[in-house]
């Protein structure tokens, strides 16, 4: 690492060779500025700490901090003063040099900065011990060291003295005891010049030319002095003062001073001094002739108020904006300076003073949160807005009760009570003690419990100081969790106090899923950040508005908790295996499947159009014509209503005729054949004997990962395993309403009449699903018989309210339209009633339907859903095709994308 | 008579050891351990677990308070740096994180603060001998030392930013206690790690300094801190490079970053190190940034990438997981590290 002074406060400040000169502030310093040491001695640290700030807004870029007043405790006021600069974030961001010629007072100031900082100073003065002692410790608490040129013998004023006692320091320090020299600064001693004493005359010189000669052989070190000293005879004339500092300055950083202790508002250009005051300082500071002090002294006087005017560095721009403008700037920059003054102008423009706080002040919070959240402010600053905030507040205070007075309320008395609490097992409080200020900002009462604080506790001080709210916080993992408890003993306990739920890794999701759920009896609010607590706290509390603010809520957080449950079981698949494993088990033990009347194939020729004519449902029928509805509400439709009324006439007259002039003839196949599952699978045999395999229907599994007591279904665990060594059955079906349609409907559009055209196709496939329907009562009463008594009526049907299920391939239960080939098969249904399977697998003529049966009371209709590659993989070996194969028939399932 | 390799590891000092580790990372990148916490979780241990027989009567409830594990439950962190060692981690950190008086005193265990760092040191080194016994490759352990909760640059009292809940002279003397139980428990490094606020870490390195001076030691010390937020700062306001200003005077074994983000969150600030400091960097990210339910769900793959990307672009002379890694995590790491090159130490002395 190339060998340089890296210091820093917040940030980093490395002292690199193209800066020339570093400004480091002397206006914090009791020793040199009265008005400073009356700030301290009085105990007025936030204008003490507003002469930090103007410092680094003036462009100090180190701070020297000095507190060696004899009637001060200085240790006590390093301490405080410090820890006060680290909580302003536009003052601690620059490195602090810590000053005091007390070793105690240094040590106790070394202990409060986390940055590295400069002590200023250590020095030979009580011997090598006393200096080597000091060094390391300085060392040890990581900070740079200012060494002033001071012996034994007492401080340095030659050219001579001065350069052997910073050889000898340096030699100590960096060979003796391995000081970093990059951090060693030295202070040759700016003594006062142009006193009349004439040995004081080469002060300037001496200083000057031993800092050549240190820079030049002491490698890496630096030199820095507190050049107001230099002037010390002409106190009262700041214009000759700053002029001959400029001068000094110009010289000395020539010869390699690199530091400064100067006051950086009031130093002047060099080249903007008035050239006759420019060359008598010059003389004096580089001791140029022998009567340059009394030049000097005569026209001293002409100068005297007239000096360089103090450089507003500090940008007061934003005083010109609007009042809630400045009301936004102080608090998002953490200025208390002007706030009342400002609060009151707001106050004059509201007709209450409350709605100051309701106004700016919480839409200037609000500006902070979201600053916050964006990672713009961190949270020193944030506190110190919550430090306005609360001044603003105060000021206000005292008009809000002779208003409510005036108006006939209790004065003074609280808006609510509210307890806040950091969980169980958590220590973290920041936050929480945010909120709090933030509230009791806003004319609530806060009782803040502390950390770590039990549910029971929790539940006993919410009842003890009857809170309106209790405010929960944590910022680790696990107090999620104790958060929900919390919520669960407030509800065993009868109580109905709003929670707030805030820290960094609570969120709305979780409050609306997991704790919101155990708190029935009251409300659950997550708040997301310190500058929202007034708004959710003033709703809760509102008379008016309390219950429909938490009616809004509760819908939020329903539907929050709803969306993540779809998504997340939209979103999640558990394995092939693990779903297997939680198969649908019907318990086959004592059940006896009912056997089919017959085992093998029926076909039908014909069947009767007016019977199939009872059962047609009617809704999709509309869904064709693209009519959305549920029939017959659909005909008394406000909106659609009339047009649904003429297509059902019409419909009706055209069913008339199909029946009477008997358009279609119908026909349907349908067989039973002896079955277990094996696996995912269902295999056919010929008989109960099942010696012959015949062919197999193959299942696909539901692979979302499903809560407590729900199964992973396949259409095979609605058939009885093969280890179950029972007989079972399956059967299939196709029906159509006949070949008919599709020369019919041709027929019309060749007669320009395609509203007949569809009419008929759309009638062809009422009458394929009805016969599907009427196949499936006749098999459930007479083909296989397992429901010979069944008594529904036909408008029932459609409800579906049967025992025993007819899915389709290509539907939801079995996704795969290939899976129709074996239905094909095994009843030959091209041959016996024409229907044919394309290449794409579906049936023509379009007016049909087929399926598989399945008996058991407890098979129902369920959907696959999406599924993984694993049993995708396993699948396509069960069929024997390749995995690329099925992966393009089952692509609308894939719950990934295939290679 | 040759030396068995798998008794040289255990049976150097170690001060011979540290040498070995510094020879072997200039070879590779070292890889640390994983979370204690997520681990542990696994056990689902019961409050009765955590206090076990010598603190049945105990008053505060004890879940959760890992290190007491150290005490009540060695076998299981024992057991937990096994499938660590079993991962591929070449040094492991004790599980002492919590161990200090300050953090035990909300737990009433204050009195035990030493004890759990000795016993945490022994069953980590144990952990690491038995685990050279079986392969003969070296294993490191370092004496891990958290943040306690209380910062020392930080009000809590919003109302008296002032006010101090911790004195550097309080943590100096806490972090001194748990430094001495982790050196006479046999650790071979220190790791100041998880650092929210700079002047605790100062605190515990003064401490660190002031015990090695007494007994005459050299401890090498790790330092890790932690980035809060997007703000890209230390909790107490630091920026990254004024975090390393702030402790480049403890000549760290390490420096680097650990918790708070994940790995593609810390990326930016590990590169922003890796141009600045002329140290080792160490790097173990969480397994991602906290669901909504708090949960680390990065997979064991996605770190194992992330943290390999990190490598391959030479950022790395160290790297582990902290909050949500497991064992899995950390064989994904080792699998996505291996054979890259360590980071190469700048020497910036020579440029300037």
């Amino acid at each position: 690492m190339q060998r340089l002074l890296r210091l820093s406060g917040l940030e980093p400040f490395t002292l690199t060779p193209d800066m020339n000169f570093v400004n480091v502030g002397e206006r914090t310093n009791v020793t040199g500025s009265a008005r400073f040491r009356k700030l301290i001695s009085s105990g007025d640290y936030d204008t003490a700490l507003e002469v930090a700030r103007d410092q680094v807004a003036n462009g100090a870029q180190i701070i020297d901090i000095n507190m060696d007043e004899g009637l001060l405790d200085s240790k006590a006021a390093m301490i405080k003063f410090l820890n006060l600069i680290a909580s302003e974030p536009d003052i601690a961001r620059v490195p602090i040099m810590i000053d005091s010629s007390k070793w105690e007072v240094i040590e106790a100031g070394l202990q409060c900065v986390q940055g590295k900082s400069i002590v200023n100073s250590i020095s030979l003065k009580e011997g090598k011990e006393a200096f080597i002692h000091h060094a390391k410790l300085v060392h040890q608490y990581g900070a740079a060291v200012v060494v002033m040129a001071f012996d034994e013998k007492g401080q340095a004023d030659t050219y001579e003295r001065k350069i052997e006692i910073c050889k000898n320091a340096y030699d100590i320090l960096v060979k003796e005891i391995g000081f970093p020299p990059e951090d060693i600064i030295f202070d040759p001693n700016v003594f006062a010049v142009a006193t009349g004493i004439e040995e004081h005359n080469n002060y300037g010189v001496d200083f000057i030319e031993a800092t050549r000669w240190i820079r030049k052989n002491l490698p890496y070190c630096h030199v820095s002095g507190g050049v107001s000293n230099l002037s010390f005879s002409f106190r009262g004339n700041n214009a000759v003062r700053e002029a001959m500092h400029s001068v000094f300055l110009y010289h000395a950083i020539k010869a390699g001073m690199d530091m400064g202790i100067v006051n950086a508002a009031q130093l002047v250009i060099y080249e903007n001094i008035d050239p006759k005051l420019r060359e008598l300082c010059e003389d004096v500071v580089l001791n140029r002739r022998a009567d340059s002090t009394d030049r000097l002294l005569e026209v001293a006087a002409d100068f005297k108020g007239d000096g360089a005017k103090a450089k507003k560095a500090d940008d007061q721009e934003w005083r010109k904006f609007d009042v809630v403008k400045r009301i936004e700037h102080a608090l998002v920059n953490g200025i208390t300076k002007f706030i009342e003054a400002d609060t009151e102008e707001a106050r004059q423009n509201y007709d209450q003073s409350l709605h100051v706080i309701e106004g700016p002040l919480m839409s200037g919070m609000n500006v902070v949160g979201d600053l916050f959240g964006a990672g713009k402010m961190f949270l020193p600053q944030v506190v110190k807005s919550a430090r306005v905030m609360k001044q603003s507040v105060a000021y206000l205070m005292p008009f809000m009760d002779a208003e409510k007075e005036a108006s006939g309320e209790e004065a003074s008395a609280f808006a609510g009570t509210i307890i806040m609490a950091t969980v169980k097992g958590d220590v973290h409080d920041i936050g929480k003690n945010i909120v709090g200020v933030v509230l009791q900002c806003n004319n609530y009462q806060v009782i803040d419990i502390g950390v770590m604080v039990p549910s029971e506790d929790i539940v006993k001080a919410a009842i003890e100081h009857k809170a309106d709210i209790v405010g929960l916080s944590g910022l680790i993992t696990p107090s999620l969790d104790e958060m929900v408890t919390v919520a669960s003993e407030f509800e065993r306990n009868g109580l109905a106090i709003p929670l707030l739920i805030g820290g960094a890794t609570t969120s709305k999701i979780h409050t609306a899923v997991k704790i919101d759920p155990k708190y029935p009896s009251g409300q659950v609010v997550h708040v997301d950040d310190a500058s929202r607590a007034v708004g959710v706290v003033s709703n809760l509390l509102s008379v008016e508005g309390k219950s429909k603010y938490i009616k809004e809520i509760r819908n939020e957080y329903a539907l929050v908790a709803q969306k993540h449950q779809n998504s997340e079981l939209k979103k999640k698949r558990i394995s092939l295996g693990e779903a297997r494993a939680n198969a649908l088990k019907i318990n086959w033990t004592n059940y006896n499947p009912p056997k089919p009347s017959f085992l093998g194939v029926k076909v039908f020729d014909e069947w009767d159009l007016a019977d199939l004519a009872k059962t047609i449902d009617w809704t999709p029928f509309f869904q064709a014509w693209e009519m959305k509805g549920r029939f017959p509400a659909l005909l008394e439709d406000e909106k659609q209503g009339e047009v649904a009324r003429s297509l059902w006439a019409d419909a009706q007259v055209m069913l008339k005729q199909i029946i009477d002039e008997k358009w279609f003839s119908p026909k349907a196949t349908l067989g039973f054949w002896a079955a277990n599952s094996v696996g995912d699978d269902i295999h056919l045999y010929s008989d109960d004997a099942k010696k012959q395999h015949i062919n197999t229907f193959h299942g696909l599994r539901q692979q979302m990962a499903k809560r407590e007591g729900r199964f992973n279904l396949s259409i095979s665990d609605f058939v009885a395993p093969i280890e179950a060594g029972i007989n079972d059955y399956v059967g299939a079906f196709v029906v159509t309403a006949g070949a008919e349609e599709e020369k019919i409907g041709n027929e019309f559009v060749k007669d320009n009449d395609d509203y007949k055209s569809i009419m008929v196709k759309a009638l062809a496939d009422r009458f394929a699903e009805s016969f599907a329907e009427r196949l499936h009562q006749k098999v459930r009463k007479n083909f296989w018989g397992y429901a010979a008594d069944e008594s529904i009526k036909d408008e029932d049907l459609l409800q579906e309210k049967y025992q025993g299920i007819r899915p389709a391939p290509g539907y939801p239960c079995q996704p795969d339209h290939t899976e129709k080939t074996a239905i094909f098969d095994l009843l030959d249904a091209t041959k016996t009633i024409g229907v044919e399977l394309t290449d794409s697998f579906a049936m023509w003529p379009g007016s049909s339907v087929s399926g598989l049966y399945f008996s058991h009371p407890e098979s129902y209709y369920f959907g696959v859903a999406k599924i993984e590659r694993d049993q995708v993989k396993d699948y396509a070996n069960r069929k024997g095709k390749t995995v690329e194969e099925m992966e393009r028939w089952l692509a609308p399932i894939l719950n990934y994308i295939p290679k | 008579m040759p030396i068995k390799n798998d008794s040289l590891a255990g049976n150097l000092m170690q001060n011979n050891r540290i040498e070995l580790l510094k020879n072997l990372m200039k070879t590779r990148i070292i890889l640390t351990d994983g979370a204690m916490g997520t681990s542990l979780q696994k056990y689902k241990l019961s409050e009765e677990d955590f206090k076990d027989e010598l603190f049945k009567n105990h008053t505060i409830l004890l879940q959760g308070n890992n290190d007491v594990l150290n005490i009540s439950k060695p076998k299981i962190v024992q057991e937990v740096h096994k499938s660590y060692f079993d991962a591929g981690s070449d040094i492991i950190g004790t599980n002492t994180f919590g161990a200090t008086s300050i953090a035990q005193a909300d737990y009433g265990l204050e009195d035990y603060a030493y004890q759990m760092n000795e016993e945490g040191a022994k069953i980590a080194v144990a952990a690491a001998r038995e685990a050279e016994k079986t392969d003969g490759k070296p294993r490191f352990v370092a004496g891990a030392i958290g943040p306690t909760n209380r910062t020392a640059s930080i009000s809590p009292d919003v109302n008296d930013p002032g006010f101090r809940a911790v004195t550097f002279d309080d943590l100096k003397q806490s972090y001194g206690e748990q430094v001495r139980g982790l050196i006479a428990g046999g650790v071979d490094l220190l790791l100041i790690e998880t650092i929210f606020d700079t002047l605790n870490a100062k605190a515990a390195a003064f401490a660190i300094e002031e015990i090695c001076q007494e007994l005459g030691l050299k401890m090498p010390v790790m330092i890790s801190g932690t980035i809060s937020d997007l703000s890209g700062r230390v909790l107490s306001g630091q920026t990254v490079e004024a975090f390393w200003n702030s402790l480049n005077h403890v000549h760290p074994f390490s420096f680097g970053l650990n918790c708070g983000l994940g790995a593609t969150q810390m990326r930016p600030y590990v590169a922003q190190l890796s141009k600045i400091i002329d140290t080792p960097i160490c790097v173990y990210p969480n397994a991602g940034l906290p669901n909504e339910f708090g949960e680390y769900d990065e997979s064991p793959t996605a770190t194992g990438e992330l943290l390999g990307e990190f490598a391959s672009e030479g950022l790395l002379n160290i790297v582990g997981g902290c909050c949500g890694t497991t064992p899995e995590h950390i064989k994904e790491i080792y699998k996505n590290i291996k054979g890259k090159q360590p980071r190469a130490i700048p020497n910036f002395e020579e440029e300037g």
